[in-house]
């Protein structure tokens, strides 16, 4: 199948994001507005042509989708390393593809009535076209470098995004935190991709994937520190995802990311960048199942799990409901990496990786939805709080509706996209790890009860006396509620586990009614509780959370991981590393050349006092000269 | 010729007068005494022509012609240089060579 | 006889003209110089070019040091000590010196001088025959240079020492 024409997917973005980026002054908003939407309503129908040829008019192949690369070599290293540029069409990049795709162009469409009338509205358009051009190509890519770059260039439109509001020294400095402890695990990434490229002799996909290709037959050849080297290589390249995913202890950027107007933290942190993480963990599947026995795996389960429980104990004494959001979003994130931790390979036992992918397709779109639907409320209170809030189900009826949804779809609820997805991750867990899969139960709990905490808490809960009557959202920004939320619903019958799978060849995926039951009573506990604490106004919320006293205190700072950051920065690293380094380097490395040019000056000053203008010392200098001369070329010169 | 003096001990007499010339000639302060040294130097090279030509080549007499001329010269560059110093003195009212160096840095 | 008067008169010419050099005073280096002069011309007389030697009397010691003398009266207190240049300067200079004439003796010293003995004295009639001859080997052009270059330089100093006073002064009287 030529592939050839998905290229513009990624190029149309881009073509859009330098238009608008270079003609920002003389463009009007509204054209700008129109002409983003349509660059992405193209690729994102270029999209679901490609998906639509993929899987029904080319399927499968013996049995087994075949993934198709089209690349051009980039950069030669030898025969057998090299980098190259091109694109990588197999079932999860085309499921990525159709996620990026719908989300972006909802973003788009909403952003047109939420960002109206700010100044910057061309420069936002520009910056998601940017986003959207990083994120195609991270999924299209080949190899491990070309993912780098493009995950590099992610990082960098969030950073634009989340800076938005560049006046606000508060959303500079969250700009700042989440470039920075990206690029801090990106350092991890970057290791792991040149041991990886040293040790296999290869960056390639296709090469390092293949099950009976050498990377992953030969993995025992070098081991450092009772490990394989290629195990080492695997857990930093999960650091780089961990960073970008938010993974518990580098999830310290998510929270403050979301200074950044709302469809920047419906697009990007909470539907496609963050996901990027759980994406490169799934492109590198067969290696990390194959490799040392699944070692590298089971951190990547240990970890999500640990976020996920983490993430969801602090989301339920957030007071800003995009912080809930952002916290909440941290543990479903964790969720997919547990169920890829979980995941086997051939079949039946790659039910993990199939769930991981399935949920992180409809958790895409109800978590899109619900900040969009958050962005809508804040629209019409401007405020971000839940104090500020409350009934405002008479005001806001499709939001109110399009939240409800959303908030059942993520609690697990039949027979909305999220109960499937839950199920398939509970399942996973289930038959591999008992532990994991309690942790997992209780957090869907968890996850039930503080989502209905803030829907009960904005639309229900107190009436409140508005001074500026909150009216609905005008048709620009409901549009894609409606659409997120129809898909929300339909999204569950997709028969994902025919068409993604680790070993690609599809297989069929069963109910398993006593799971499903133990998950939907679960769910439906959380949500009668965040009933009877939240739906009327009373104080009972308040004395249950003061008997847990300190322990609550704790989790309503987040445990205090952003001091720690900062006390071992501040503290440690600027007084015991960085400050020893800059006065070495302002004594001895400033010192010397100053040094250098002050022995110049006083040379210069000796060397001054030769040409004095007095005739006496021309002459001693010639008599000298002379003298020296004679007595070389008569008595010492012997031929 | 001297009777009993070779010519290596009056080569050795101007040598020393020349080099005594040089020494004055860097070491004095005093444009004057300048002067005089270079004097010392230009006869001590007189001598020096003269002697040669005596010793070596009695039958001619272009030394003692040469010595002739450097004699006229010597007392006319003398002439001029006084004058100059003259001249110097009625600007800057001293003849002494620190107060003569414009040029330096 | 001769031997004993050339050392005297060698001696005479360095002791004095270290005393020359080395003077604080400046009419005094003046005279010593004056001594250096005659002494030379007493060498001249010891190698019996006497028409030579009556030059060297009347052009430096007649006129040369007169000269020096009037000018050092025209531009000096008489009772004026000269500055000696620093120790260290007149050190250095001297061993450079040394180092000159030590390199000269050995070059000197070291070389075989064909002497051709004789004892033939030079008139001043064959002085002069050589200088105005016509002949190869004359030195009439030299001579008639010589003098121009003698008047060239008499007019030379009368212009630079004539200064702008005296034109002043004419004005004024006229």
């Amino acid at each position: 199948m030529d592939i050839t024409y998905t290229i513009l997917i990624p190029l149309i973005p881009l073509a859009v994001f330098l238009l608008l980026g270079i003609f920002s002054q003389k463009i009007k908003p509204a054209i700008s507005g129109l002409i983003g939407v349509a660059g992405l309503s193209t690729s994102t129908a270029l999209s679901f042509y490609t998906a639509y040829q993929y899987f029904f008019v080319v399927g499968k192949v013996d049995g087994v989708y075949q993934t198709i690369v089209q690349k051009i070599t980039w950069m030669n290293f030898s025969d057998t390393l090299h980098i190259d540029m091109g694109i990588l069409i197999d079932p999860i990049s085309i499921m990525m593809l159709i996620v990026v795709s719908i989300v972006s162009l909802m973003v788009h469409i909403y952003s047109r009535g939420y960002m109206k009338g700010d100044d910057g509205f061309t420069r936002f358009f520009s910056f998601l076209s940017l986003f959207s051009f990083s994120m195609f190509g991270l999924v299209l890519a080949t190899n491990l470098f070309q993912i780098y770059i493009f995950w590099e260039l992610v990082g960098v439109s969030s950073y634009l995004l989340i800076g938005y509001y560049y006046t606000k020294p508060s959303a500079v400095s969250a700009g700042k935190k989440a470039f920075i402890v990206t690029r801090f695990a990106d350092l991890g990434f970057l290791v792991g991709i040149l041991i990886i490229g040293y040790y296999t002799g290869s960056y390639d996909f296709e090469t390092l994937n293949n099950p009976e290709g050498s990377a992953i037959l030969n993995w025992a050849s070098t081991s450092f520190m009772g490990l394989s080297v290629i195990t080492w290589a695997l857990i930093l390249i999960f650091i780089g995802g961990a960073g970008k995913s938010a993974m518990f202890p580098l999830h310290i950027w998510l929270p403050d990311a979301m200074e950044g107007p709302t469809p920047v933290s419906a697009l990007i942190h909470a539907a496609t960048m963050v996901v990027a993480g759980v994406y490169l963990v799934a492109r590198l599947f067969p290696m990390y199942y194959f490799i040392e026995d699944g070692f590298a795996l089971n951190i990547v389960a240990y970890v999500g799990g640990f976020s996920s429980l983490f993430a969801a104990i602090i989301a339920i004494t957030q007071t800003d409901i995009k912080r809930v959001l952002a916290f909440s979003t941290m543990s479903q994130i964790g969720y997919m990496m547990m169920a890829l931790g979980v995941s086997g390979y051939d079949g039946h036992e790659g039910i993990g990786y199939m769930a991981s992918m399935f949920h992180l397709f409809t958790h895409a779109m109800f978590k899109a939805l619900l900040f969009l639907a958050a962005g809508s409320v804040i629209h019409a209170v401007h405020s971000n709080y839940l104090k500020d809030m409350g009934g405002l189900r008479k005001y806001l009826p499709i939001t109110n509706i399009t939240f409800l949804i959303a908030a059942l779809a993520i609690s697990g609820v039949f027979p909305l996209s999220g109960f499937w997805s839950k199920d398939e991750i509970l399942v996973a867990a289930f038959e591999h790890n008992k532990l994991l899969y309690v942790v997992g139960v209780f957090v869907a709990g968890l996850t039930a009860f503080y989502m209905f905490r803030i829907y009960f808490g904005i639309f229900w809960g107190k009436d409140k006396k508005y001074e500026h009557t909150p009216h609905e959202s005008p048709m620009s920004m409901t549009f894609p509620l409606i659409v997120l939320a129809l898909i929300t619903v339909i999204g569950g019958f997709i028969p994902f586990s025919e068409l993604v799978t680790a070993d690609k060849a599809g297989f069929q995926a069963h109910l398993n009614l006593p799971l499903a039951a133990v998950a939907t009573v679960v769910g439906l506990t959380g949500i009668a509780l965040s009933y009877i604490f939240y739906k009327k106004e009373n104080n009972l919320a308040a004395k249950f959370s003061n008997s847990f006293g300190i322990f609550y205190k704790w989790t309503c700072h987040k445990f205090y991981i952003d001091e720690v950051y900062l006390f071992v920065t501040k503290k440690i690293i600027f007084n015991l590393i960085a400050a020893p380094i800059a006065w070495f380097d302002k004594k001895y490395v400033d010192g010397t050349m100053e040094g250098i040019g002050n022995k110049t000056v006083v040379i210069s000053k000796k060397i001054k006092g030769m040409q004095s203008g007095k005739v006496q010392d021309y002459a001693f200098s010639f008599i000298a000269g002379v003298v020296i001369l004679a007595m070389v070329f008569i008595y010492l010169w012997t031929n | 010729m001297i009777a009993g003096i070779s010519i290596y001990e009056i080569l050795t007499v101007t040598s020393i007068l020349f080099f005594i010339g040089i020494y004055g000639f860097i070491t004095r302060k005093n444009l004057i005494s300048i002067l005089m040294s270079v004097e010392l130097i230009l006869n001590a090279s007189v001598v020096n022509f003269v002697i040669i030509n005596k010793y070596l080549y009695p039958d001619i007499l272009q030394g003692v012609f040469f010595s002739i001329f450097i004699i006229a010269v010597a007392a006319a560059e003398t002439a001029l240089a006084i004058a100059i110093i003259i001249n110097l003195y009625r600007q800057i009212s001293s003849v002494e060579v620190k107060d003569t160096e414009i040029m330096k840095y | 006889m001769e031997k004993i008067i050339f050392y005297i008169l060698a001696f005479i010419i360095i002791i004095f003209a270290i005393a020359s050099v080395s003077s604080k005073k400046m009419l005094r280096s003046v005279i010593y110089l004056l001594f250096v002069l005659i002494g030379i011309a007493g060498i001249y007389f010891l190698i019996d070019y006497n028409f030579l030697a009556a030059i060297q009397l009347t052009v430096y010691a007649g006129g040369v040091i007169v000269l020096l003398i009037f000018s050092v009266m025209l531009v000096h207190h008489i009772e004026l000590e000269l500055e000696l240049a620093t120790v260290s300067k007149r050190i250095l200079v001297g061993l450079t010196s040394l180092l000159g004439l030590v390199i000269f003796l050995t070059t000197i010293y070291t070389h075989e001088f064909n002497v051709v003995e004789n004892t033939i004295t030079t008139t001043t009639e064959d002085i002069g025959l050589g200088l105005l001859s016509y002949d190869v080997g004359g030195f009439i052009l030299p001579f008639e240079v010589i003098s121009i270059l003698l008047l060239a330089s008499m007019i030379g100093a009368i212009i630079i020492a004539k200064g702008t006073k005296l034109t002043n002064k004419k004005n004024d009287t006229v």
